[in-house]
């Protein structure tokens, strides 16, 4: 790659940033560019993150149909399943699944709800809420 | 308190922050080159192991393997430690902050406060540096960004704490001595025997060489047997491997031209030149098949941008690299 072709195809990468490409100047010298991104990979970020928040609009679904507890919701956003959570809570994955139910999360004591937001590095007042819709949600688009 | 730490900002977490800990002790040393002695570079189409239910592919040898084995060329001596608990993990970083040594801690991305948040997914093999540390806020050199960053108590204890796959368990490593003298040429040429064997001659189908044309194969296949929807996601996964940041491009076809080039240098060996240029057009293929994929990607695939194409790339890619290993075994020998 010379220095010319580094893509400067700005994507999901926020603003300030960007990483190092390897190239070749005139002279044949490799050298250390910047690069502020590249369009086949902000496509495959993209893809990565639709896939996340197809996960968050089914946690959504599932909360606004009764079926699922606000924890899933939080759960989805963290990119977690049930079973990485269970690690960074300390608790078996079955327990994880089991306060996925809403009626179980509902009597669920401060003990074991601390121990949800400190993962989440949130409150205990926001990991009973959840969003109505995806609105806020939406991560980036190309 | 604050150590004299120069920040390089570099392609790789790890070969950065390798040649930033040797380079703060003397040794002048760039990314490239501690990519190259390390034997960094690499190949392995790896289906049993998964991340989000996708095979993983891998440019790169294993995590802490750079490091490893460029120390112990240079005869350099590291202090590494895992931790169980919290508060004993960052007592000992606090403890060789005072002293005076940088140390280099493995964490978890997903939960470095100052990532883009584009970027932050799950993953556990992150290195960086921390050079001091202000209050509750520790100053760190995170190799992969332009600038020295802070990160915060409570955050840098999550990240050293990641679980999931590969879990840091708080692991933290420092050079403990260094050598007088340090002679790049031997390192070298161990280095590129190294990563020459193993791209040529490790068994079984799905390492080095013969991996990239296993792989090859089962692109052909992936339309077919896994549906289009999952063909792609496959397909997401690979140019996210081997573009996604850290590589320098090219899946670190790059950075081990790069390394070519300036061994050729140290050794004066114009072989090596003429090998660096070959890679760097290895890894130009490698370019092309990210752009191919991504039409696919995009459903803006053209008629010659088949799956088929694709995994001829690849062979390309194969034959040419085959090339280049065999003919710096010549070299080396």
């Amino acid at each position: 790659m010379k220095i010319e072709e580094v893509p400067q195809e700005r994507g999901a990468i926020s603003d300030n940033f960007h990483e190092v490409c390897y190239a070749v100047d005139d002279d044949g010298h490799y050298v250390l560019t910047a690069s502020a991104g590249w369009e086949p990979k902000n496509i495959a970020n993209n893809q990565v993150w639709e896939l996340i928040e197809q996960e968050i609009a089914k946690a959504l679904k599932g909360i606004h149909a009764g079926k699922l507890s606000p924890l899933a919701f939080h759960m989805a956003k963290n990119q977690m399943n049930k079973r990485l959570l269970a690690q960074y809570a300390g608790f078996s994955w079955w327990r994880v699944k089991r306060h996925l139910k809403p009626a179980v999360f509902k009597r669920l004591n401060l003990a074991v709800l601390e121990r949800y937001s400190d993962v989440f590095k949130i409150t205990m007042k926001q990991l009973q809420q959840f969003p109505e819709n995806m609105d806020h949600l939406k991560h980036r688009k190309l | 308190m604050k150590i004299d730490f120069k920040h390089r900002h570099s392609a790789h977490c790890e070969s950065g922050v390798s040649s930033n800990l040797l380079f703060h002790y003397g040794v002048d040393i760039s990314e490239a080159m501690a990519f190259g002695i390390g034997a960094g570079i690499f190949f392995g189409y790896l289906p049993f192991l998964r991340v989000n239910k996708l095979p993983i592919t891998t440019f790169r040898c294993e995590v802490g393997g750079i490091f490893k084995r460029l120390t112990k060329k240079f005869g350099v001596n590291v202090y590494w430690k895992k931790f169980r608990s919290q508060k004993k993990a960052m007592d000992a970083l606090d403890s060789c902050l005072e002293e005076g040594i940088p140390v280099a801690c493995r964490t978890g991305g997903y939960w470095l406060p100052y990532f883009p948040s584009a970027l932050r997914f799950h993953f556990n093999m992150h290195n960086l540096v921390v050079y001091g540390k202000e209050g509750d806020e520790y100053l760190i050199s995170d190799p992969v960004f332009p600038e020295p960053v802070v990160c915060h108590r409570k955050d840098l204890i999550k990240a050293r704490f990641a679980k999931g796959a590969l879990a840091p368990k708080g692991t933290m490593y420092y050079l403990s001595s260094i050598p007088e003298k340090i002679d790049f040429a031997p390192a070298i040429i161990k280095g590129i025997k190294e990563a020459c064997r193993r791209m040529l001659k490790t068994p079984g189908p799905i390492i080095g060489i013969k991996g990239i044309r296993f792989l090859a194969n089962r692109i052909e296949k992936w339309p077919k047997k896994l549906g289009k929807r999952k063909a792609i996601l496959h397909l997401v996964q690979l140019i996210r491997m081997q573009e996604e940041l850290g590589t320098g491009g090219g899946g670190f076809r790059f950075m081990y031209a790069a390394f070519l080039q300036e061994a050729a240098g140290i050794l004066n060996e114009n072989r090596l030149l003429d090998l660096s240029g070959k890679m760097t057009s290895a890894g130009d293929r490698w370019r092309e098949f990210a752009v191919i994929g991504s039409r696919n990607c995009k459903n803006r695939a053209t008629q010659s941008d088949s799956f088929e194409a694709m995994a001829d790339i690849l062979r390309d890619c194969a034959n040419r690299e085959a090339e280049i290993y065999q003919e710096l075994m010549a070299v080396v020998h």
